[in-house]
């Protein structure tokens, strides 16, 4: 019976065997691989960690206006060196907060944070958890540091609150998902600083070299003493300008820009659109100043107006000298270059803020036969005035033009005063320059800088 | 006191942006945003009106006069009134229809076209910069060539990676262009203190 048993048992095997056989059955082979991978997977070796970064501190960042920490750190042993298996570096954080805090609001979107309604501090509106680590950031391999600057509004997601303590740690992680975590940093909070020192150090203090420079050339000139400014074409060319537009009875065009009234550049046109109305309200000839800013349009009003007033002739002057056009950037132009084509003015000046506008303007301009001068303190267009206008104010050559046009001591004494501070400036070039050919540390320590 | 008051009213300002510019404590920054940043759209927007009435005055004015040209006046009163009024009918404001059809369909194209022309003065104007009348005329001009076959497609003679067009870029190009910020910054200060000390005051209307 057993036999029989054991022949049938032996029979279905055989069967089977030879069915497998027969059909290829190369699933029955790739099964076994499959299992075997799955069992390699489950009993695969943990990756092996990398030594942690050591030496992490983490402070308050100095010279803002709080919300922020900065983190630093020392490279771990398998960074660059060792095995050289560090992918990346992880910087971790969690508030530390002695509470216990009523809680507010736990949103039902996303219950993971809790809004605070107080601290020990009194402040109130941000949400965060105590004993949570959050990732603030991840700097590649061969970093050690990362600023974790947060925003200064209570609502958003990135806030940081000044007087809070915050801990943190960072993880040093391989591409095969290794990690090691330094020990977890004192707490640290953040804090607004009166004084940004590196500001003061670089700009304040050559500011009041500058202010006294310019004060002393302005005493020295009011004193009498002769002051020698070299000539500028742009400048000298603005009677010549004026006197044609008045013998070929035509009109002059003054451009302001583009720019706010807030701008400098459009501040310096300001101060060379009053002594150009003068001479203009002198001579009774025509003025156009179509304006692409309201604010812009009001002030130069009242300084066409005062000039008009200085010159004596307060009645020629009326309030459609001075007019606005538009705020819209190509339609201005369309606007500005059809009063030149139509009026045929004989003189046009562009001084202010200039963009894409300059070359269409100064190019009709030029079409239209009329002398252009220009001035820009705008890099990129420049050239485009350079090419198409008889006299260009080149950068600052702009700003020194009401000076020139003026000629009073005062003035000039500025002007002087930037003369010697350029000679100044290229000094301290020089030192940059040493400093830099021949790494001399104390030098290169000067220009470091974090404004 | 009607000069003098803005003289004060701008030396104190100017001071206290001196001084906000060195001081990073958020009290600072707030008044820094509160006088510089919250003002000037306030005073824009009254000054927007002004800019409106003023265009409209010199419009109606060169139409009664029937100055030359008076014509493109009433199609600028036109367009001013009938923007406006869609403006106003439809509440949505620069999303209602009429408004944003005018705006897809007559200021873009006339916006674009004339910012087309930049490219056909761009060829005037590089004809004339670059007639070779003289040593330095001769040296911009092959200066220009060269860098230009870097970036135009013709064939062999088209080389991205021209030393020599980078080192034109680079470093003549660069030491001219930073000398000119170094300049216009230096600029900026001396003007910037000629306004708040009060040196400068022209553009208040009197020397």
């Amino acid at each position: 019976m057993a036999t029989r048993r054991h022949f049938f048992i032996g029979s279905v095997i055989a069967a089977c065997l030879s069915w497998a056989l027969l059909t290829g059955t190369p699933a029955s082979y790739a099964q076994e691989p499959s299992d075997s991978t799955a069992v390699d997977t489950t009993t695969a070796p943990a990756p092996i960690p990398p030594a942690p970064p050591s030496n992490v501190q983490a402070t308050d960042t100095p010279n803002d206006n709080g919300h922020a920490i900065g983190v630093v750190w020392d490279l771990s042993a398998d960074d660059i060196r060792g095995r050289n298996n560090v992918l990346m570096y992880e910087v971790l954080r969690t508030p530390k907060m002695e509470g216990p805090f009523p809680v507010d609001e736990v949103p039902a979107d996303d219950p993971s944070y809790r809004i605070f309604a107080s601290n020990a501090y009194g402040e109130a509106g941000w949400r965060f958890t105590s004993g949570e680590w959050d990732t603030v950031g991840q700097v590649p391999s061969g970093a050690t540091s990362l600023e974790n600057r947060g925003g200064k509004i209570r609502d958003s997601r990135d806030f940081i609150p000044d007087y809070v303590d915050f801990q943190y740690r960072v993880i040093a992680v391989t591409a095969e998902g290794g990690r090691a975590s330094s020990p977890t940093t004192p707490p640290v909070h953040s804090r607004g600083h009166l004084f940004h020192l590196d500001r003061i150090l670089h700009i304040g203090f050559p500011a009041v070299l500058y202010t006294v420079l310019i004060l002393g050339f302005i005493g020295a000139a009011q004193r009498g003493r002769k002051l020698y400014i070299r000539p500028l074409a742009g400048i000298d060319a603005v009677d010549e300008a004026i006197g044609r537009a008045t013998e070929m009875n035509r009109p002059i065009l003054y451009v302001l820009g583009l720019g706010a009234a807030d701008e400098i550049a459009t501040i310096a046109s300001f101060s060379i659109l009053s002594r150009v109305a003068k001479k203009v309200a002198e001579h009774r000839t025509e003025l156009l100043v179509p304006c692409y800013d309201a604010v812009v349009m009001s002030v130069a009003q009242e300084t066409v107006k005062q000039a008009y007033l200085d010159a004596g002739r307060p009645d020629d002057y009326n309030e459609d000298i001075v007019y606005f056009v538009t705020q819209d950037q190509f339609p201005y132009v369309a606007a500005v270059n059809g009063t030149m084509l139509r009026r045929q003015t004989a003189t046009n000046f562009y001084l202010g803020v200039f963009y894409a506008e300059s070359l269409i303007l100064a190019e009709t301009g030029s079409l239209a036969g009329s002398i252009q001068i220009s001035g820009t303190d705008r890099v990129t267009q420049i050239p485009f005035f350079v090419v198409a206008c008889d006299y260009t104010l080149i950068g600052e050559e702009l700003y020194a033009a009401s000076a020139y046009l003026g000629r009073e001591p005062k003035l000039l004494g500025t002007l002087k005063a930037q003369d010697w501070f350029k000679v100044c400036l290229l000094a301290v070039l020089g030192l940059g320059v040493v400093g830099a050919a021949f790494n001399v540390d104390w030098i290169l320590a000067i220009f470091r800088m974090s404004l | 006191m009607k000069r003098q008051l803005p003289i004060i009213i701008i030396f104190i300002l100017g001071v206290f942006m001196v001084f906000q510019y060195h001081i990073p404590h958020e009290t600072s920054e707030f008044f820094y945003e509160f006088i510089a940043l919250d003002w000037p759209p306030i005073i824009g927007m009254f000054a927007l009106t002004l800019g409106i009435i003023s265009l409209v005055r010199v419009s109606i004015t060169r139409v009664r006069q029937r100055q030359d040209n008076w014509q493109y006046s009433i199609v600028t009163l036109v367009a001013l009134t009938t923007i406006m009024a869609a403006g106003f009918i439809d509440t949505r404001g620069a999303d209602a229809p009429p408004v944003r059809w005018m705006f897809d369909n007559m200021i873009i194209p006339v916006s674009s076209t004339m910012f087309s022309l930049l490219a056909f003065f761009i060829a005037s104007a590089a004809y004339r910069a670059f007639r070779a009348r003289s040593v330095l005329a001769t040296i911009l001009l092959v200066s220009a060539v060269i860098v230009m076959l870097r970036f135009f497609p013709l064939g062999p003679l088209t080389d991205p990676e021209s030393e020599l067009s980078r080192w034109i870029l680079t470093v003549p190009n660069l030491a001219a262009k930073r000398a000119i910020i170094i300049g216009v910054g230096l600029g900026i200060v001396s003007t910037a203190l000629k306004v708040v000390l009060g040196i400068e005051r022209s553009f208040l209307g009197r020397d």
